[in-house]
């Protein structure tokens, strides 16, 4: 057995494709499964919310304006890129209290998940859009655009169900803040080192670290934020944050629970885009 | 080369038949309400067209109560053909009775009686028409092998479409399943009640579709029933985040067609005669009564005297005036309380420092009239470019390059709708991929159709109205 001693890391924010520390310089302890510590997380304020939702906006154009081809391959690059870190993740998810057979399964489940949905780049605009034939001598089509920026209440499952409910938001071109498990955030943060290395333009992906009950709030009710996914909020807190929400009318995604393992579907696609319809003259 | 003078043509009121007073249509009868009634009167001239009926929350309970009823009894567990062949009954009734309702139309909401004749009635008849056919398809329409109905939808529509509103909530709804309570606008409630006995003509069963009149009271009654399923909301972005704020924390689901600020943006190369009718379109049809007018007028810097001169040119051809002639291209603003909003903000726009403009024009010495009226001049700051008017007063601002054009145009909270002219191709695909706007219009405006998804981005509201996409809002997906 070797004495040297190990190189820890430090777990900080993920905003604008940097690392910085929230600026309130607050972090909290994480522990494992059994209460033993793990690592001081960054403890964000609202500052920093609102500096992710800044990043967001600003990098929404570009991200939007990807084809879709583009961006499908990002988000295999992801998958990628998760991948060869697969051992990495699995020895994270036990921290976590998970059984060695149980993590290495989400990990790998987590990787298919970005291959799953790195594929609806380039299709969820035949399945969503469509030519309308109206009555009338005029073309008429339909297509699906992303809401904008989506702030992404994520769920405790620290890795799958983060990127279930990342991957949805990012792959039609919204750009996201997300607000990792509490309890669990360890993992958010390693894969933010994935999403920076992985041709993801900086913005489009956030990372808050903090406490929920705190953070949530000013994401419900910023303005300049278009859509917010409830994914990861108890039931007691919904009303609260669908009152704050509507005060720009955001669109709002709370899903009805279903396990991280089943068939994903496109709601959650669907979820965050918006029909335009074009109408142009016929004629000669 | 001789001018010929207008002589007045107006249509005969003789088809309509107005009663004193109407009552709330619940489960298939007409019924008292115990609210305090109201009157509903003729814009165009202030006479009293009926005393209305006022549904109080006890009458609200009755009427969801019904629709719960029918929808578990009769209509939920209808096969579909069964239901489309109803709503099919329903368009050929609208079109048999057309002319009726387009005069009802005219009558109680001041529009020009050539609109509500040529656009709403026959919208009207095709919106049930084109849901009729989706009633026995709907595992076909990408929600899953066999979508299930909502339930019960409560809905609550705007006086500047009246009747058309009606067609949009109830056809998609019915399509699907579901029942309704409609309340229409305190303004505008005669043809939702002779929609009523459409319903009745047609056999529908009682309590599929129950209409129940009253003001704001009413509708904030409706939208807090626990017992509906589904909330359909059109009218003003104040309102729609009240419902929004209701709403909160329940399992109800909620579709807002709100307002919008649209920009009508005008390229040097474009067509310059047809956008000039493009733009009077886009403002003046129905009065600027109209969510996605044309409100903002957008034009390149290098044409702009050119465009004025030729829209001044063209303005001072609109006939305002009796809404049932049919020479008239601008009617009665619907209400005293919104011709107060359009001169309080028509005023804000002169002394913001914008300059005014409208041409000659005599209104009639009673009823609720405005001049169609354009502002030059105007900066980003402004009300008048900024706050949706809801009436005839267009706000022009001048842009260099497209970016410019586009930025200008999406520096509002609201996207429901835009406009494009110009005749390069590629220039109309640019502009309408960086319009965040639900709807747009590319050298035409103003365009409905039911195979057509109309709604809009940001705080214009969400989910969409017509087309396969309309479906959604009323299966439970």
């Amino acid at each position: 057995m070797s004495d040297r001693l190990a190189v820890r890391k430090t777990y900080k924010l993920y905003i604008a494709g940097a690392f910085p520390r929230s600026e309130s310089g607050r972090s909290y302890p994480v522990t494992d499964g059994k209460g033993r510590f793990l690592a001081n997380a960054a403890h964000a304020s609202r500052k920093d919310a609102r500096d992710a939702v800044t990043a967001a906006r600003k990098a929404f154009p570009g991200w939007a304006g990807r084809t879709g081809y583009n961006r499908a391959q990002i988000l295999y690059r992801i998958a990628e890129m998760l991948e060869g870190r697969r051992d990495q993740f699995t020895a994270e998810l036990r921290h976590t209290g998970a059984s060695k057979t149980h993590a290495a399964a989400e990990v790998d489940a987590a990787i298919d998940r970005w291959v799953w949905y790195a594929g609806w780049a380039d299709k969820i605009t035949a399945v969503a859009g469509a030519a309308n034939p109206v009555a009338g001598p005029y073309f008429n089509f339909s297509t699906p655009e992303p809401t904008g920026v989506v702030a992404v209440i994520a769920p405790d499952s620290p890795l799958l169900g983060l990127v279930s409910v990342l991957a949805p938001a990012i792959v039609t071109g919204n750009t996201t803040v997300v607000v990792a498990s509490e309890p669990a955030p360890l993992a958010a943060i390693t894969l933010a080192e994935v999403l920076a290395t992985s041709d993801l333009p900086g913005g489009v992906v956030n990372i808050l670290t903090g406490h929920r009950t705190e953070l949530t709030p000013w994401l419900a009710s910023h303005m300049d934020v278009n859509a917010i996914d409830l994914t990861g909020i108890p039931d007691e807190h919904v009303q609260d944050l669908e009152e704050k929400a509507a005060g720009n009318l955001k669109r709002v995604h709370r899903p009805t629970a279903t396990g991280w393992t089943a068939d994903p579907g496109t709601a959650r696609m669907t979820a965050f885009l918006e029909t335009k319809t074009v109408w142009h003259p016929v004629g000669v | 080369m001789t001018v010929f003078e207008y002589a007045p043509a107006p249509e005969s009121r003789s088809v309509v038949d107005i009663r004193g007073s109407y009552g709330l249509f619940i489960d298939g009868e007409f019924t008292d309400g115990h609210g305090e009634p109201f009157k509903t009167i003729n814009p165009a001239d202030e006479s009293v067209l009926a005393d209305i009926a006022c549904a109080d929350e006890a009458d609200v309970d009755r009427a969801v109560k019904a629709a719960r009823a029918a929808y578990e009894r009769v209509w939920g567990a209808m096969p579909g053909a069964e239901r489309g062949k109803y709503l099919y009954r329903i368009a050929r009734i609208i079109q048999e009775r057309s002319r009726e309702l387009a005069v009802l139309e005219s009558i109680d909401n001041g529009k020009p009686i050539r609109e509500s004749r040529d656009v709403d009635v026959p919208l009207v008849a095709a919106w049930f028409f084109y849901y009729a056919g989706w009633a026995d398809k709907l595992g076909h329409a990408g929600f899953g092998p066999d979508p299930r109905p909502v339930g019960v939808a409560g809905q609550v529509i705007p006086w500047n479409f009246p009747l058309l509103m009606l067609a949009w909530k109830i056809a998609p709804a019915l399509a699907c399943g579901n029942t309704v309570v409609l309340k229409p606008a305190e303004t505008t409630p005669l043809t939702a009640l002779l929609f009523a006995d459409i319903c009745r003509q047609a056999d529908l069963p009682p309590g599929v579709v129950n209409i129940i009149t009253g003001a704001g009271d009413t509708g904030r009654a409706l939208v807090a029933h626990p017992g509906i399923d589904k909330v359909a909301f059109t009218g003003s972005t104040d309102v729609g985040r009240q419902i929004a704020r209701t709403l909160a924390g329940t399992s109800k689901k909620l579709t807002l067609e709100l307002g919008g600020k649209a920009a009508n943006i005008v390229y040097a190369d474009a067509a310059l005669d047809q956008a000039v009718e493009g733009i009077v379109n886009g403002i003046f049809f129905n009065q600027g009564h109209v969510c996605c007018a044309g409100s903002r007028l957008l034009v390149q810097e290098s044409v702009a005297e050119e465009v004025l001169e030729r829209l001044k040119a063209r303005m001072a051809t609109l006939r305002v005036g009796d809404p049932l002639d049919k020479n008239t291209d601008i009617g009665a603003i619907n209400s005293a309380a919104q011709l107060d909003k359009i001169r309080e903000l028509s005023a804000a726009g002169e002394a913001e420092g914008a300059d005014r403009w409208s041409p000659p024009c005599r209104l009639p010495d009673r009823g609720f009239w405005f001049a169609p009226t354009l502002f030059t001049g105007v900066a980003q700051s402004h009300r008048i470019a900024r706050e949706e008017i809801f009436g005839p007063v267009l706000s022009v601002l001048t842009f260099r390059t497209p970016e410019e054009a586009v930025t200008k145009a999406n520096n509002t909270p609201y996207g429901l709708s835009a406009g494009i002219w110009t005749e390069k191709g590629s220039q109309i695909l640019w502009t309408a991929q960086h319009l965040r706007a639900g709807v747009v219009w590319a050298n035409t405006f103003n365009k409905f159709d039911p195979a057509s998804p109309f709604g809009g981005y940001k705080e214009s509201g969400y989910g969409r109205e017509g087309g396969r996409h309309g479906l959604e809002a009323y299966l439970n997906v």
